[in-house]
């Protein structure tokens, strides 16, 4: 018997904190190919195994192999290298735009270019994301206008949502991208309510709910989960495991469970981990999970093992609460040069035209920036109007804030 | 015309508009098979089908929630909370993604849900079935709040939430289902068989929200109560004699402002009661706004009546439910200031 003593209280730690040498030792991955590709109608029962593994395509010396692999063309393997590319560049061009006072704030995918970019990939038109702030390659990779992110980020005159929302809380409806809240996990069981009424409208459209490791504490996670699992849901349920929820490790977030993605088993769900830092994996994964949506199969909750190279956000400073060198030391690699050195291998791809589509990629994101500028900044040149503040609060303005509006003299 | 309690009122009119509009979907806590504890969606299920009327799980902010994105889609979710006291598992939804959607998207995305909910005490409900939260949603930019009183108002004002393009908190007096409820407990209650304002047309018909009614017309003092309190205010302007006029708001948000001025501005004299706490409640707004309108037409200062700022009691309910007895000692001592 354990010896019962005095009640201890339990407060997780990360293995190392700033001035430590850094260790993932503790993070188990499996061989790229190693973990077997389930048919969609398998019983979940079966592959609960596979929510304490990862799936990975990618090995290290750059080849594609196993059971998830061979789903794109070089082609397509291609334009997914230029996204990935094109976020990076466009993250490290209005990182720069907010230091130097553009804008007010700004998040960007160092690390995770991988997740959103793939995942769009596997979606069709019609569906619906119902993104975080950190899955701008969401819109990158299908499409929607880098200069209109701009604007949006810039809160100037031609900003689609009229200076309203904090920069990068995007909306494209046409785009099949959620408005972002910018509050935490709400958007999780809208994702499963906006599938559940694709379901009732006996549509074809599926929907897709984005989450970070750490607000899979709040209580809306858990309220998405049961009802996706009620009502067999045709969603697709995304945890970004990017290991820090600002300056807080998953631990916190996890507590004993042993993964984020077995969070699913208990509601039943098919639960799988990915390698996150894999654009081959995420897309096999996310296209396994998304037939199976379609199949009326009912929701897959997916893990996304990655992490965050930047830091939350403009406002952070992660040398505070983690090792500087932490990120190199992250054992899934960089999903730029992953994807990079794969099409190498398949003699597709060179260091030359690399460097060569990354002139053009800054190229096209800085004249990008050019126009966008030239519908002002947040706090030079053109804005939305004091009278844009009043509007669309509701369909038709009550007399109330019309009153209001008068007031204010516009 | 056909007479209804408020129940059967606020079931037709979830009745007529799923039946109009196939968009419209209704569900909560033992909403489908059982019909709600109400029974508001009595005979639904059976009628529309398990895909448009059914059971959720025990989960507020899992429901509003999900009735967002549903809106997003482009149904017109009418979901139930069971008691208005167990909405705020679903405050975050409601205050910070349905009310904001239209304005923080441009447009791209509305958010056009009803959100039902009993409220008020009367019912020896203690703390946890008897609350009156709506000063919680008046005081949210992008909600619209409505307080029926009665079953023909319950109707058309549920109808035009339902086709409404923006949110709708609906607040349903439950100590109102089955009757005129005066504050007078230790009576039966008259039933709405035998009242008016129980006939409620069949089919579709709306009330437009904004607009109050007069329910006693006076010219000594204006009273503006909405929900149980019309019916307190009418029995304490009866039982004292006072020519009150008695405004029912029927609609909070937005506020049928130009109601309350002509009223107060022809009587010269206002009493605000409502059954939720006092400070910081829903009073204290009209009272603004009287003040802010009517200033120089008041020859009284303006009152208000309302619970205690307690939680609300179990035994000691009729102590705290601001019955005709104070509503009444206020308009005396309004028309005596």
């Amino acid at each position: 018997m354990a010896d019962a003593g005095l009640l201890r209280f339990h407060v997780p730690e990360p293995e190392v904190r700033p001035g430590g040498t850094p260790d993932f030792s503790n993070v188990t991955i499996p061989k790229a190919g190693s973990v077997p590709r389930p048919e969609i109608e398998v019983d979940p029962r079966s592959i609960r195994d596979m929510a304490f593994s990862i799936i990975r395509v990618l090995n290290r010396a750059g080849e594609a192999v196993g059971p998830w692999a061979g789903l794109l063309s070089d082609e397509e393997l291609l334009e997914g290298l230029r996204h990935m590319m094109t976020l990076r560049t466009f993250d490290a061009r209005m990182q720069m735009a907010q230091r130097q006072g553009k804008t007010s704030f700004y998040m960007q995918h160092l690390g995770e270019e991988a997740v959103s970019c793939a995942f769009r990939k596997a979606l069709k038109p019609g569906d619906m994301n119902f993104p975080t702030y950190r899955q701008a390659g969401l819109l990158i990779a299908d499409g929607y206008p880098m200069v209109t992110m701009m604007n949006q980020i810039y809160s100037n005159e031609a900003d689609p949502l009229k200076g309203r929302q904090l920069p990068i809380m995007y909306s494209s409806k046409e785009h099949g991208f959620f408005s972002i809240s910018g509050n935490l996990a709400t958007q999780y069981i809208q994702a499963v309510g906006w599938a559940m009424a694709s379901a009732i409208s006996n549509d074809s459209k599926i929907a897709a709910a984005w989450i970070g490791d750490g607000s899979t504490a709040e209580s809306d996670f858990h309220a998405a989960l049961v009802f996706a699992s009620t009502y067999k849901a045709p969603v697709v349920l995304n945890v970004v495991n990017n290991q820090w929820a600002i300056s807080t490790f998953q631990g916190i977030a996890r507590g004993g469970s042993g993964t984020f993605a077995a969070r699913g088993l208990g509601f039943g769900i098919p639960s799988l981990r990915v390698d996150g830092n894999d654009y081959l994996a995420v897309h096999a994964v996310a296209k396994w999970a998304a037939e199976r949506a379609r199949a009326n199969l009912g929701p897959t909750l997916v893990e996304y093992v990655t992490y965050r190279a930047g830091a939350h956000s403009s406002s952070d400073d992660p040398s505070a609460y983690r090792p500087k060198a932490e990120s190199d030391a992250w054992p899934l690699g960089d999903p730029v040069i992953r994807l990079k050195n794969h099409l190498i291998h398949k003699q597709v791809w060179s260091e030359e035209r690399h460097t060569q589509a990354e002139a053009e990629i800054l190229e096209t994101v800085i004249a990008a920036q050019k126009e966008a500028e030239s519908h002002g900044t947040l706090h030079a040149g053109g804005k939305p109007s004091t009278r844009d503040m009043f509007e669309g609060v509701y369909a038709e303005m009550p007399p109330h804030l019309r009153r209001q509006r008068q007031q204010a003299g516009v | 015309m056909p007479r209804r309690t408020m129940i059967e009122a606020i079931r037709d009119a979830m009745d007529v508009s799923m039946g109009r509009d196939e968009s419209v979907i209704v569900y909560g806590e033992d909403v489908g098979f059982f019909g709600g504890v109400f029974r508001a969606t009595q005979g639904l299920q059976a009628k529309y089908g398990k895909s448009r009327c059914f059971d959720a799980p025990i989960s507020e902010s899992g429901i509003v929630g999900s009735a967002i994105g549903m809106a997003a889609y482009g149904l017109k979710p009418c979901v139930e909370v069971q008691f208005a006291d167990y909405v705020y598992p679903a405050y975050d939804q409601i205050v910070s993604e349905a009310a904001r959607l239209r304005y923080r998207s441009n447009g791209d995305f509305t958010c056009p849900i009803v959100v039902r909910m009993p409220t008020g005490g009367g019912i020896f409900g203690g703390q946890t079935h008897s609350q009156s939260p709506e000063a919680l949603f008046t005081h949210v930019s992008g909600l619209k709040v409505i307080v029926p009183s009665n079953p023909h108002d319950a109707k058309g004002l549920l109808i035009a939430a339902i086709e409404d393009p923006d949110p709708v908190i609906f607040l349903e007096p439950k100590r109102l289902y089955n009757g005129p409820f005066d504050g007078h407990h230790d009576k039966p209650v008259t039933p709405w068989s035998k009242h008016d304002l129980g006939e409620v047309a069949d089919g579709h018909y709306t009330i437009p929200l904004g607009k109050a009614a007069i329910r006693r017309q006076g010219s000594a003092v204006t009273v503006l109560a909405y929900g149980t309190m019309v019916y307190v205010a009418q029995a304490a302007a009866e039982e004292t004699g006072i020519d009150a006029e008695v405004i029912d708001l029927r609609t909070l948000l937005p506020l049928d402002l130009e109601a309350i001025v002509a009223s107060v501005k022809k009587t010269g004299r206002c009493v605000v009661v409502h059954e939720a706490t006092l400070t910081s409640g829903f009073g204290a707004e009209l009272v603004a706004l009287v003040q802010e309108n009517c200033f120089y037409h008041l020859e009284a200062p303006v009152a208000r009546v309302a619970g205690w700022d307690t939680p609300y009691p179990h035994a000691q309910e009729w102590d705290y439910f601001p019955g005709p007895a104070r509503v009444g000692r206020a308009l005396v001592e309004t028309m005596e200031a």
